[in-house]
């Protein structure tokens, strides 16, 4: 039988403990303002004002011209070089990504259809093949522009043939910060949840302290309720902080409502609190235990639940994975509740995905749990 | 007869081997009764399965093999249902350590459902008997090592638990402490008589069996003898006595009694010399032996358990080649030495000086100063005044140079349990800087005279207690240091192990090497030349053995044990010193 005796024994000496003690207050509070920091505005996707050398061997009207379309792009920010050797120079300094040469020929052959094509070379810096996919496209979309306004010019093409119109939706200003930051949010929960509840249970192992609970006459699921209970409120608090963080700090806008969001924290931390008590109880170890928390969440959070990688891009076997990773519902549900808004069809197979997760890792942890040492 | 609070039968207990090593088997074929109104002493030797039968008895682990049944209910199966009457005191205390004093108890009553009413008049009446009634404020982590055994203690006691169990609840304290915890578990077995309370109390200190009711005398896993600890004394009557030698030779005298058919067992206590006789031998002539006079001794429980371990007496372990005197004076000079850490001196203007070839120990409970004042020693740590010289070299000044002077043999041997024995023994030779040369020789004879040649590919981490011993005396003594310091050598060893060691230890003294003993296990003092005793950080107390004793004795307490004097002299202060 329960006794609300022992519990609020068990839950006043939690919350002693979590006030006494700043590593929790550490983990749950300091750790995620500080990797939402540096993650949210460290890693970024968007690629802007990328620096180019160009080098026009012959200057003529045309690439005065296009020196004008590619410094009017506002992904680029030209640098004009004297020579190859000097901008091969500030290449391998890294102080541009890339390098376009306009040939000496080109302008002339450029006039002369009879010499099509005229030639023009573009050097890119490939180590970060993504940056140098993005510059060539930038590079090309801007001489492109230019050619199709002297194609209108010299009626070769007919004007407003085609009429283009671009509509971002969800994301209208094609902000990383939008999609990264919600997910983010699910990384930094899934890895402070974990870590905060496999660290105080393998301390008690360490201490001793698990030794003479285990004699008394508290119940097994005594204990972890209570522990669960304490550190469920402590985390709810912390991920409401990094929601506020995500709004007030990053500008991401947040169209659901609070109803789903409380709903699939709530699944999640629970999930993630379970899951550092099963850990923690087959540790008994700090130091093992904080190695497995992150070994288990930071990994499969990062790659694997959608937050930096796209999961319908990847191979199929590896995509079946990641139904396995309970993070990526809630980086789904997230990034809809704050891109999208609160669209039922989508958040409702992830919540009930994140509610058998939960109820996995409290029953792992319930069998684990005996009343016993070995 | 009441009924049994608690039937073991047939118990065996093993733990799987990790890593790959063999299972252990930490417990074989145990069979006991618990009785009500008394204390069962659960006594043995670290390793001995002390703990195991404990938490057996609690529930905490499942028997591999037959049965636990407490206050009628089998612990296999049913034990939430005997949880409620079980007290349990494991041997970290089981204290919150970031809850106060007065929390750490509310929660314990709260746990057993402790109506208001009682657990008021509970608390106030355990908080009086234990006097941390003016601490109830103060962290349970910064109590003193005695004061947070009287918690634990407070706690398990608080359900009034028909079964209390205590796992080596006294290790580590100071006597004072130790006496103290327990005349409160003797008085509360009093008050609880009426309700068939009985204690199971775990100890390695071997004198505390004789204050048991009864007692199960455990070694490696077996149970020796059980039975009230009388049992224990009578066959040894009448085989006890004291040999009186001159004090220059009393190590010889040691050796020669030690060769003697007759004698079980003879250990250097003091200025006299303690032999344990066969059971039928002839009393030997006290000249025979180098002494002066024979005088019979009150046998100790020690003394049976030896007789129960031992059908013949060790080899005495070889001698060791005279070190040549290195420098006049001292070998150890100590003034004034202090050491601070932020407001708290942690030793206090300590000063003493041990001669050449003599071993002396320091002795205090916990706390009191004597690692600290080691590791300065050692040159591990600045002191924050005073002067320290070792072995002539000033430890401020020239920390390295004194350093290759001396041999260390830390508490827990700091072997690697994962090389061979061969392999720590190479691993520390490098370390020391011997050549290539003098390494394989240093090597070669540490194996023959420390006994390790038939182990030396073993793996450290699985040699018994006693061998591990050896293998980091062996290991502190490569470089042939002038003086050895050993931390607590022989805390928690069986007694014969213990003999064996000593006498190495005194075969080492005579070749001219100086040892510097910590401890706070009084047996291994009496092995001491000469004692400081430090408490609270400061010196409380010189002399040798018998000086300490012969100090505190009066006329209500005629024979005083180490112990005794311990407790009187640091009752009465470092004022003492002056007198």
């Amino acid at each position: 039988m329960t006794s609300w005796m022992r519990m609020r024994g068990l839950v006043r000496k939690e919350v002693l403990q979590i006030l006494r003690d700043p590593s929790a207050l550490l983990i749950a509070f300091l750790l995620p303002v500080l990797l939402l920091v540096v993650n949210g505005f460290g890693i970024s996707l968007d690629a802007r004002e990328m620096r180019v050398a160009v080098l026009v061997e012959a200057p003529a009207e045309d690439t005065r011209e296009i020196l004008q379309a590619l410094a009017a792009s506002p992904y680029l920010d030209v640098v004009r070089v004297d020579s190859a050797a000097a901008g091969e120079a500030r290449m391998i300094a890294g102080d541009v990504r890339g390098m376009l040469v306009l040939r000496e020929e080109f302008a002339e052959r450029l006039r002369r259809p009879a010499r099509w094509p005229a030639p023009a070379q573009l050097v890119a810096n490939a180590t970060d093949p993504n940056t140098a996919r993005v510059l060539e496209g930038y590079v090309q979309g801007a001489l492109l522009t230019w050619l199709s306004g002297r194609a209108h010019e010299l009626r070769l093409l007919p004007s407003g043939g085609i009429s283009l119109e671009h509509r971002y939706w969800f994301n209208p200003e094609l902000r990383s910060a939008d999609f990264i930051v919600p997910g983010m949010i699910a990384y930094v929960m899934s890895m402070t949840g974990t870590l905060l509840t496999a660290l105080i249970v393998a301390r008690e192992w360490e201490r001793g302290t698990m030794e003479s609970m285990l004699a008394s006459p508290a119940h097994m699921g005594e204990l972890i309720v209570a522990k669960l209970g304490c550190y469920f409120v402590l985390s709810m608090a912390a991920m409401l902080g990094a929601v506020a963080m995500a709004i007030l700090l990053f500008g991401v806008p947040f169209r659901g409502g609070m109803l789903p969001l409380l709903a699939a924290s709530s699944l999640f931390l629970v999930f993630a609190l379970a899951l550092g008590l099963f850990i923690s109880t087959l540790a008994r170890n700090q130091f093992v235990a904080a190695q497995l928390a992150f070994l288990v969440t930071m990994m499969p959070a990062l790659m694997l639940s959608g937050m930096l990688f796209d999961i319908a891009s990847m191979p199929a076997w590896l995509q079946a994975v990641t139904y396995a990773v309970p993070a990526r519902y809630l980086v789904s549900i997230l990034q809809t509740l704050f891109l999208a808004g609160t669209v039922w069809e989508l958040l409702l197979p992830n919540l009930a995905a994140l509610a058998v997760a939960a109820a996995l890792a409290v029953g792992a942890t319930l069998t684990v749990t005996r009343r016993r040492l070995d | 007869m009441p009924p049994a609070l608690a039937e073991i039968s047939g118990l065996r207990h093993v733990f799987p081997g990790a890593r790959g090593a063999p299972p252990r088997v930490a417990l074989d074929g145990i069979s006991a009764v618990i009785p009500p109104g008394m204390i069962t002493g659960v006594v043995g030797p670290d390793a001995a399965g002390k703990t195991t039968v404990l938490r057996l008895l609690a529930g905490l682990l499942r028997p591999t093999g037959g049965r636990v049944t407490v206050l009628g209910h089998d612990m296999a199966t049913d034990a939430q249902a005997a949880h409620a009457g079980i007290g349990y005191m494991p041997q970290r205390f089981g204290l919150y350590e970031d809850l106060s004093v007065a929390e750490n108890l509310s929660l314990f009553a709260d746990l057993h459902q402790l109506p208001a009413g009682l657990r008021t008049e509970r608390v106030a009446r355990l908080l009086r008997f234990t006097g941390l009634a003016p601490f109830t404020a103060r962290l349970a982590g910064q109590l003193s090592g005695g004061m947070k055994q009287k918690l634990g203690l407070a706690c398990a006691l608080l359900a009034r638990p028909r079964l209390l169990l205590l796992d080596e609840p006294s290790v580590g304290v100071d006597p004072a402490s130790r006496r103290e915890l327990w005349s409160i578990v003797s008085q509360m077995l009093e008050e609880g008589r009426e309700d068939g309370m009985g204690v199971v109390w775990a100890t390695a200190y071997l004198d505390e069996a004789e204050r048991c009711g009864q007692v199960l005398l455990l070694h490696e896993g077996r149970m020796l003898a059980a039975g009230p600890p009388a049992g224990f004394l009578a066959p040894m009557q009448g085989r006890v006595f004291r040999l009186a030698v001159p004090a220059a030779s009393r190590r010889d005298a040691a050796r020669r009694a030690a060769a003697h058919p007759g004698v079980l067992d003879a250990a250097v206590q003091g200025d006299t010399l303690r032999l344990v006789l066969h059971a039928d031998a002839a009393v030997p002539d006290a000249a025979s032996l180098g002494g002066t006079a024979l005088a019979p001794a009150p046998p100790r429980f020690e003394d049976g358990f030896v007789d129960r371990l031992a059908t013949a007496a060790a080899p005495p372990p070889p001698t060791e080649p005279i070190r040549p005197q290195a420098g006049d004076g001292p070998a150890i000079e100590v003034r004034d030495l202090v050491r601070r850490f932020g407001a708290f001196t942690a030793v206090d203007h300590v000063s003493f000086s041990v001669a050449r070839g003599e071993i002396f120990g320091l002795l205090g409970p916990n706390g009191a100063g004597k690692s600290t004042t080691f590791r300065m020693l050692c040159g591990l740590l600045q002191p924050s005044g005073g002067t320290a010289r070792v072995a002539g070299q000033d430890m401020l000044r020239a920390p390295a140079a004194a350093r290759a002077r001396i041999g260390y043999m830390a508490q827990r041997f700091s072997l690697y349990g994962e090389l061979s024995v061969a392999e720590n023994l190479a691993f520390f030779a490098r370390v020391y800087g011997l050549s290539r040369a003098t390494r394989a020789q240093a090597i070669a004879q540490a194996l023959q005279r420390y006994d390790l040649a038939g182990v030396a590919g073993d793996v450290a981490g699985n040699l018994p207690l006693g061998v591990k011993q050896r293998l980091a005396l062996a290991a502190a003594l490569l470089h042939g240091p002038d003086i050895l310091f050993l931390d607590e050598p022989t805390s928690g060893v069986d007694p014969l192990t213990r003999r064996a060691f000593w006498a190495r230890i005194g075969a080492l003294a005579q070749a001219g090497v100086t040892v510097l003993v910590t401890s706070h296990f009084m047996d291994e003092a009496e092995y001491c030349d000469r004692l400081a005793i430090v408490s609270a950080g400061r010196l409380v107390a010189t002399g040798t053995p018998a000086e300490l004793r012969a100090r505190v004795r009066s006329a209500g307490l005629p024979d005083p044990t180490l112990e005794d004097a311990f407790i009187a002299l640091v009752a009465a202060g470092p004022a003492e010193l002056a007198a």
